[in-house]
């Protein structure tokens, strides 16, 4: 239970063309990640999967069945939104039982079941209060309790943790992630941020102006991005392109190094410049150093490093981890 | 939200409005444009003939009808400028600290619930009556002549009643509006050296426009077509002196059975309703997308 | 941001906004003292304001004269029958344009406010043809129908408002729930408007309540409402300020009632959301 696959799907919003033509196969039981810049077309992706909005063609099948006319109440998906579009007039209680309600289970087994649910996600003592009454953390787990209840086919994320503050979006980020670890369900999670993408996901879809950049493991898309595009997406600091003398060199268009992929030196090294902005955190030193022909690159230095901007410096990168890339953008082996 | 089921359900659901409205705006119109046509007289049916534009040119050269517009004009323009500026100081008023604001406020915003003939009769006869009015007295205890109102400046008179209407509307807007004003701002300014005077140009002012938009399109509405208070004070007297567009059209319907005439005087109506109309849309068009 | 007050600011703020509010309160107030005058207390010069034998005999006298009740009833009978009637023709219309927008959306509103800004004389001959031909004139249904129609545009403008404020996504969530557009409309969007479809109907029945253009017009004895009962005393038979202010106060009392209770949404409902 719980595999999805969308065939040439299409969507087009009057003449704008918002998703071209789309292949994908979601397997029963993964986590797949949806990242992208805004207006990516992978919220829209998301609720063509949910049955939100008609795909203009192609087909979408749920286990294997054909979805794409069903009515998104007869999908058997559930959904997590950005604003957790909880019902504000009824209790927590209500709202997870909601759906319940909705596929007429008897009151004992609903009861049974919301306890569970409260249970999972720490709501137990708060199932009387009405939304307004709780704090975004616990609305987000609301909006979780509600989706998982119903034991769907599969859960739909669309940016769940946008409205948190960053110290509750990485806990919750860790709860998500053993949520599905306990579930063993299949998880379709959209987001903008690279770094839940790497955190969370099995599968990461790369999406950008509708089309699918990539698909692969995290680790995949880091060691081995298929294009500049997703070299630039994932991974931060973003990798450093680099044009000109220094591609030529490797006989491309351009070369992609990340900031973590060099090393800098007080003298010598591949690569000559000054040191200008220097941002500590503690565990890493990132370096801006201007060179004179390739722009300014970000280097990440170990914990603590002696640089001061102005200071002259090399820098080697890892000849290993040079990416190369033609004049279209693709990467080349 | 929006897939093929909904869309259908959608546009089922906003057919009925759009087809009653639709009738409704068309079909006396088509016929008031039909009369005006017409020589039609409601005390002799069956003569009706067509007589091509012969209304509109009587209506048009009709010395009552220049002096329509004008009064018509006067109205909407006096009682939008004594309401809007005396919305703003009465909203800065009720804006400040003060002991019992609430009910104050339902002091305030009564006048907009009276309705138009109870709101004409009372300031008719108990205030500005030249013998037995408040006004009167108020002026002959003061040594003045008592003014008669309604007689000597008829306009005037309808302008103070509608404005007494409608000047709670406008203030309790614009202190609505007022109140929404981020103290932030204010402050920011205050830090940036602005006084009293100047925050009020800089900040308050800009802040207030769109309600005050939104105060001059809704009165325009009910302002153009202010019936019932000429009807029971000065039934567009004396002469024509306040008699305005609308008055002027019931008048000839149904007090001079002129349909024809009437009907040509309601179609210039609705063309100069248009005008201003155009006007308006464009402005709220713009606030409301803001 | 306390701003610090002297006390001395407060009481004479104060003092000259209670002024201003009793001068503009005052006619309302003069008109309700008056009625429980004499008619030779009515017109004495100078006023008493208060001391003077309080008399209930205007008001039984208004209702024997002119029947108060009856005309009390035409004035519900025909500003809730209307509102009603709109709001069941304009719920549905206010909730597709909401939920279900279309490019069309927007001309859709503006033609349909633009509607109201059609001056009433310029369709009063023939809808008073119609009226007279259908045996409509002075009935209730028929001032029903034309105060239905007029009021339509500005229901839906603040119905659509109100419901603009629903946020799409908790619909979104219900469906995905399992929630037939049934149990949506029943369970999820209903308990949510219930504000706004209420204020909606307390301020359409007090502008119907108080319209008079097609009240006077449209009606003599049977239908007539209050706006039309009240425009029987300005006939200048005598003076009789004591009546016509105890008519006047019958007549505007229901609704100051009604609106000093929904003074707060009227500016929301009437400015159609732009000024909250």
């Amino acid at each position: 239970m719980g595999s999805i696959t969308l065939q040439q799907v299409n969507k087009k919003f009057g003449e704008v063309n918002v998703i071209p033509s789309i292949d994908l196969q979601v397997e029963e039981g993964e986590f797949v990640v949806f990242v992208g810049p805004s207006g990516c077309g992978k919220s829209t992706l998301l609720r063509l999967i949910a049955g939100l909005e008609d795909v203009t063609s192609g087909a979408v099948l749920i286990d294997g069945k054909d979805a794409t006319r069903l009515p998104p109440a007869k999908r058997q998906l559930s959904m997590v939104f950005q604003s957790y579009a909880l019902y504000p007039h009824m209790s927590v209680r209500a709202n997870i039982a909601f759906p319940l309600k909705m596929a007429g289970m008897p009151k004992a087994e609903i009861d049974a079941k919301v306890a569970d649910a409260a249970e999972t996600l720490n709501l137990t003592d708060y199932l009387d209060r009405k939304p307004r009454q709780l704090s975004g953390g616990q609305r987000q787990r609301v909006a979780i309790g509600r989706a998982i209840v119903r034991q769907p086919s599969a859960f739909l994320f669309d940016e769940p943790l946008s409205n948190l503050d960053a110290a509750l979006r990485v806990n919750m980020r860790l709860e998500i992630s053993e949520l599905h670890q306990q579930l063993k369900a299949t998880m379709i999670y959209v987001t903008h941020d690279q770094v839940e993408a790497m955190t969370m996901a099995d599968k990461i879809v790369v999406l950008n102006k509708g089309q699918v950049e990539q698909v692969g493991s995290p680790l995949d898309l880091y060691r081995s991005p298929a294009n500049l595009f997703v070299a630039g997406f994932i991974g931060s600091p973003r990798m450093n392109f680099i044009r000109g003398a220094a591609a030529a060199a490797f006989g491309v268009e351009t070369i992609g190094v990340r900031p973590e992929h060099m090393t800098i030196l007080s003298e010598g090294g591949t690569w000559q410049g000054t040191v200008g902005v220097t941002e500590h955190l503690g565990s890493d030193t990132f370096l801006h150093v201007h060179t004179e022909d390739m722009g300014t690159l970000t280097v990440r230095a170990g914990g603590y490093v002696g640089f001061k901007p102005g200071d002259r410096v090399g820098i080697t990168p890892d000849a290993d981890r040079i990416h190369k890339f033609d004049g279209q953008g693709k990467a080349v082996k | 939200m929006s897939t093929y089921h909904s869309r259908a359900a959608g546009r089922l659901m906003v057919a009925p409005s759009v087809v009653l409205l639709f009738l409704w705006m068309i079909v006396p119109l088509g016929l008031t444009i039909y009369f005006s046509f017409l020589h039609y007289n409601l005390l002799m049916p069956g003569t009706e003939t067509w007589t091509g534009f012969l209304n509109y040119s009587y209506f048009l050269t009709d010395p009552a009808f220049f002096t329509a517009i004008v009064n018509t004009l006067l109205i909407v323009v006096g009682v939008l400028i004594i309401t809007i500026v005396g919305g703003i100081l009465l909203a800065l008023l009720l804006d400040q600290p003060m002991f019992g604001q609430g009910i104050l406020r339902i002091l305030v915003i009564s006048p907009f619930f009276v309705m138009p003939t109870v709101a004409a009769l009372v300031w008719k006869n108990m205030f500005m009556n030249p013998v037995s009015g408040l006004l009167a007295f108020l002026q002959k205890s003061m040594g003045f002549q008592p003014h008669d109102w309604l007689a000597s400046t008829p306009l005037l008179a309808i302008i103070i009643i509608v404005a007494w209407q409608w000047l709670p509307f406008a203030t309790l807007i614009l202190l609505t509006a007022l109140q929404s004003l981020d103290e932030e701002q204010r402050e920011a300014a205050e830090m940036d050296g602005a006084g009293p005077v100047y925050r009020f140009i800089y900040i308050v002012m800009p802040h207030l426009g769109r309600a005050v938009t939104v105060v001059i399109l809704i009165q325009t509405i009910f302002l153009l077509s202010v019936f019932a208070e000429i009807l029971v004070t000065t039934n567009g007297g004396p002469g024509t002196d306040s008699t305005n567009l609308a008055y002027l059209v019931y008048a000839q319907a149904l007090l001079q059975y002129d349909v024809g005439g009437a009907s040509a005087g309601g179609i210039v109506a609705v063309i100069l309703a248009n005008i201003v109309a155009i006007f308006l849309m464009r402005m709220i068009g713009k606030t409301l997308e803001a | 941001m306390a701003r610090r007050v002297t006390r001395t600011r407060k009481w004479a703020v104060t003092i000259i906004a209670w002024a201003i509010g009793i001068l503009i309160f005052f006619p309302i107030l003069w008109t309700f003292l008056t009625s429980f005058k004499t008619e030779g207390e009515a017109v004495a010069m100078p006023p008493s304001l208060l001391l003077f034998d309080w008399t209930l005999d205007n008001y039984r006298e208004v209702q024997q004269r002119s029947d108060y009740f009856m005309h009390f009833l035409n004035s519900v009978t025909i500003s809730l029958g209307s509102t009603v009637i709109g709001l069941i023709i304009a719920v549905p219309a206010a909730w597709a344009m909401a939920f279900q927008p279309t490019k069309r959306t927007k001309d859709l509103l503006m033609w349909m406010l633009s509607t109201k800004m059609m001056p009433a004389v310029g369709v009063l001959v023939p809808i008073y043809l119609i009226f007279r031909d259908t045996g409509l004139l002075d009935s209730r249904l028929g001032l029903t129908i034309i105060l239905t129609l007029i009021d339509l545009p500005i229901i839906i403008w603040m119905l659509y408002t109100y419901f603009k404020e629903i946020p799409t996504e908790i619909l979104e969530a219900a469906r995905m729930d399992g929630a037939s557009l049934y149990n949506e409309i029943v369970h999820v969007l209903t308990p949510m408007a219930v504000p706004g479809i209420a204020s909606t109907l307390l301020l359409n029945v007090i502008l119907a309540w108080n319209e008079a253009f097609w009240t006077l017009n449209l009606t003599a004895a049977q239908a007539a409402p209050l706006t039309a009962f009240i425009a029987s005393y300005s006939s200048p038979e005598g003076l009789f300020y004591a009546k016509l202010s105890a008519a006047s106060t019958m007549a505007i009392a229901p609704i100051l009632i009604l609106g000093w209770f929904s003074q707060k949404q009227l500016v929301r409902g009437l400015t159609f959301g732009a000024v909250k």
